[in-house]
């Protein structure tokens, strides 16, 4: 597979940008470092550069053992660390490397009516929202694009937790829905790469009500006998878990993600204990039956063409 | 339900402070063996009831989410009581166990054969631990799916009230799947073949409100709250205060007359005056009455009308009537 253009690299600010309190992945353990293994002059090499001012980018911290890791070999392993920690990526460059070849046709999502509460919390979501589209570049946290996977046409979904934690409003529900409209439209699989704290709470019941309407959409993928495919990734909560993220045909995660429905501060302040180690990561969900593999990000074009290819085989057989 | 001393809500006050009053002029009237303070008393219980009805017609979101988690409001078993005949409690959900935070089976609503299945927070220390407070685990939605099955199966209505804080937060639900339980649940009420009508009575509070209220057409009593989060949660997110829940219930738009707006309810049950805890009999009544119309309503619907009919419902949130 290609490696990414670097104009579709994500500003690191962004890609390790930590998650709300709320969310964060639990802490590992410190660690000596990937460096560790090199000799000291090496480390220190590596090191001085990042204490004064790096150039900008050049250099990303490692958010587990706080190194200091160079940029393009992070690139190069499709931002997943050393230690292999899957960095949150966003949607452009999900698709660069989903997609075969990296080619991709991005599909226009369906805008809607911003602020329909008027919410008002420490800011205005109205500003929220612009600040957000500043930062981002795009207008809402769903992405969708059309190419081939495994030589197999497909629609890809991509949830983009930058924005505004990924949160699940009237703007990303219609894009669910339109996806799987297009996926129909093509007869092709859909796939979904889901990150998202939850739903929004500046849109209050409408955002809830989008549990349903995605729920909904998905009947329409059951019926015309199209494979619906989750790929679960860092970090996975709230009322996208307990809708569409867990009604795939197939769930995939990668690995360490967070996946839960309540998170780790709520279930603790209620049951007034240390939660176990690895709760709610993918390995876990994995154990307790609720996602079929966990699978590391260079090898997920390849699992997803295979899975891919054999449902459509099926499905031609009995469209025939 | 009305032995019970009544509790009274913090609007209440100057209500409470005036039926304190009554309670003992009463007392001391009787100790007296006279009548000579019936005048007065009477004025005062109808000045009583003139600030209830005040109080009740200008509720503000917060306090409509205390009257709608109001302790003495009409639970899930009071509206099995008051509008189920013959009704025969189906437990668990065959796979794990019996959740009694969703309490389910088959009954007879005003003639009509039905399966029937809400939330229940419970009434007193006991039972409220027994059902959870009714925060449901994976099996409670789970049960419900399989209630479901079976009404589709010997073609029932499905009737469902929802109360509940919200679907239970803790490791063993999380463990055994309590995200793909509500996500089930909210898919097989969406399929159903059969007529759907969801009642929120008290508190619907996020997905676990909504695993049970994907039906054809949802009702909500006057005084109820449907939300995507608690007021308090959503303060504790936004404002990183719990205590800013006012503000949050406010800024959420819960109330009845917000959602019917939005689209989100079709009907709103009105409530007797002084809330429906006030003459608990005379709610499950009214919210009786809008089932049977409702539900006559659907009774020709073909199971793909119905199934259209529900889709056609959710799909139309939001996009169209918002300014």
């Amino acid at each position: 597979m290609a490696k990414p253009p670097k104009d579709h690299a994500p500003k690191p600010a962004v890609a390790v940008a930590p998650a709300p309190a709320a969310m964060a992945p639990g802490a590992k353990p410190a660690r000596g470092g990937w460096l560790a293994k090199f000799a000291p002059g090496v480390r220190n090499l590596v090191a001085k550069p990042a204490s004064k001012a790096p150039p900008e980018n050049l250099w990303i911290k490692d958010p587990d053992g706080g190194e200091m890791i160079y940029r393009p070999d992070l690139e190069e392993a499709w931002w997943v660390t050393p230690s292999g920690r899957h960095m949150r990526i966003r949607p452009k460059l999900r698709f660069e490397f989903t997609f075969d070849d990296g080619a991709y046709k991005e599909l226009p999502t369906p805008t809607v009516v911003d602020d329909p509460l008027k919410f008002v919390d420490d800011r205005a979501y109205v500003e929220r929202l612009k600040s957000a589209r500043a930062t981002t570049g795009e207008t809402d946290a769903m992405a969708l694009a059309h190419g081939k996977i495994g030589g197999v046409p497909v629609v890809v979904l991509v949830q983009d937790f930058a924005f505004m934690g990924g949160s699940l409003g009237m703007a990303a529900g219609e894009g669910f829905i339109a996806a799987a409209e297009a996926a129909v439209k093509r007869k092709a699989p859909l796939v979904i790469f889901t990150a998202a704290g939850g739903a929004r709470m500046q849109e209050g019941a409408l955002s809830l009500m989008q549990m349903a309407r995605t729920t909904l959409a998905i009947q329409d993928l059951k019926k015309a006998r199209l494979p619906y495919i989750v790929v679960l990734t860092d970090p996975t909560t709230g009322g996208v878990t307990a809708s569409y993220a867990m009604l795939g045909d197939i769930h995939l995660a990668e690995p360490g993600a967070m996946i839960g429905f309540a998170g780790p501060r709520v279930i603790e302040e209620t049951i007034r204990e240390t939660l176990p180690p690895g709760f709610q990561r993918s390995e876990y969900l994995l154990e307790k039956g609720m996602v079929d593999r966990v699978v590391p990000r260079k090898d997920l074009p390849q699992v997803l063409g295979s899975i891919l290819e054999t449902l459509m085989i099926g499905r031609r057989s009995v469209a025939a | 339900m009305t032995a019970a001393p009544r509790h009274y809500l913090d609007f209440e006050r100057p209500i409470a402070e005036l039926e304190a009053k009554i309670d003992e002029l009463s007392k001391l009237s009787e100790a007296a063996g006279a009548g000579g303070m019936t005048g007065e008393m009477d004025a005062m219980r109808l000045r009583a009831g003139q600030l209830r009805r005040e109080a009740y017609s200008n509720l503000d979101a917060w306090q409509k989410t205390q009257v709608a988690r109001h302790p003495q409001r009409p639970h899930f078993v009071n509206y099995l009581d008051g509008l189920i005949d013959e009704f025969v409690e189906l437990r668990g959900d065959r796979k794990f166990a019996d959740d009694q935070s969703i309490v389910g089976g088959l009954g007879r609503f005003r003639g009509n054969a039905v399966v029937v299945m809400g939330h229940e927070k419970g009434a007193d220390t006991a039972s409220r631990v027994r059902h959870n407070f009714g925060m449901a685990r994976p099996e409670g939605y789970r049960k419900a799916v399989r209630l479901m099955d079976m009404a589709e199966q010997f073609n029932l209505p499905v009737l469902t009230f929802v109360d509940t804080p919200g679907a239970y937060p803790g490791v063993g639900a999380e463990e055994r799947g309590q995200s793909e339980a509500i996500a089930r649940s909210t898919e097989r009420g969406l399929t159903l073949g059969v007529p759907s009508i969801a009642t929120v009575t008290g508190e619907g509070g996020s997905g676990g409100a909504i695993a049970l209220a994907a039906a054809n057409r949802v009702l909500i009593l006057e005084h109820s709250i449907y939300s995507v989060i608690s007021p308090e949660g959503c303060a504790s997110i936004l404002w990183r205060d719990g205590a800013r829940a006012k503000d949050a219930a406010e800024a959420m738009k819960i109330t009845a007359e917000d959602l019917i707006g939005l689209k989100i309810v079709d009907r709103i049950v009105l409530e007797p005056p002084g809330g429906a805890h006030s003459d608990p009999q005379g709610a499950i009544e009214a919210v009786g009455d809008a089932i049977e119309d409702e539900l006559r309503k659907l009774s020709n619907l073909s199971p793909e009308q119905l199934r259209s009919q529900r889709a056609d419902r959710f799909y139309a949130i939001g996009r169209a009537g918002l300014a």
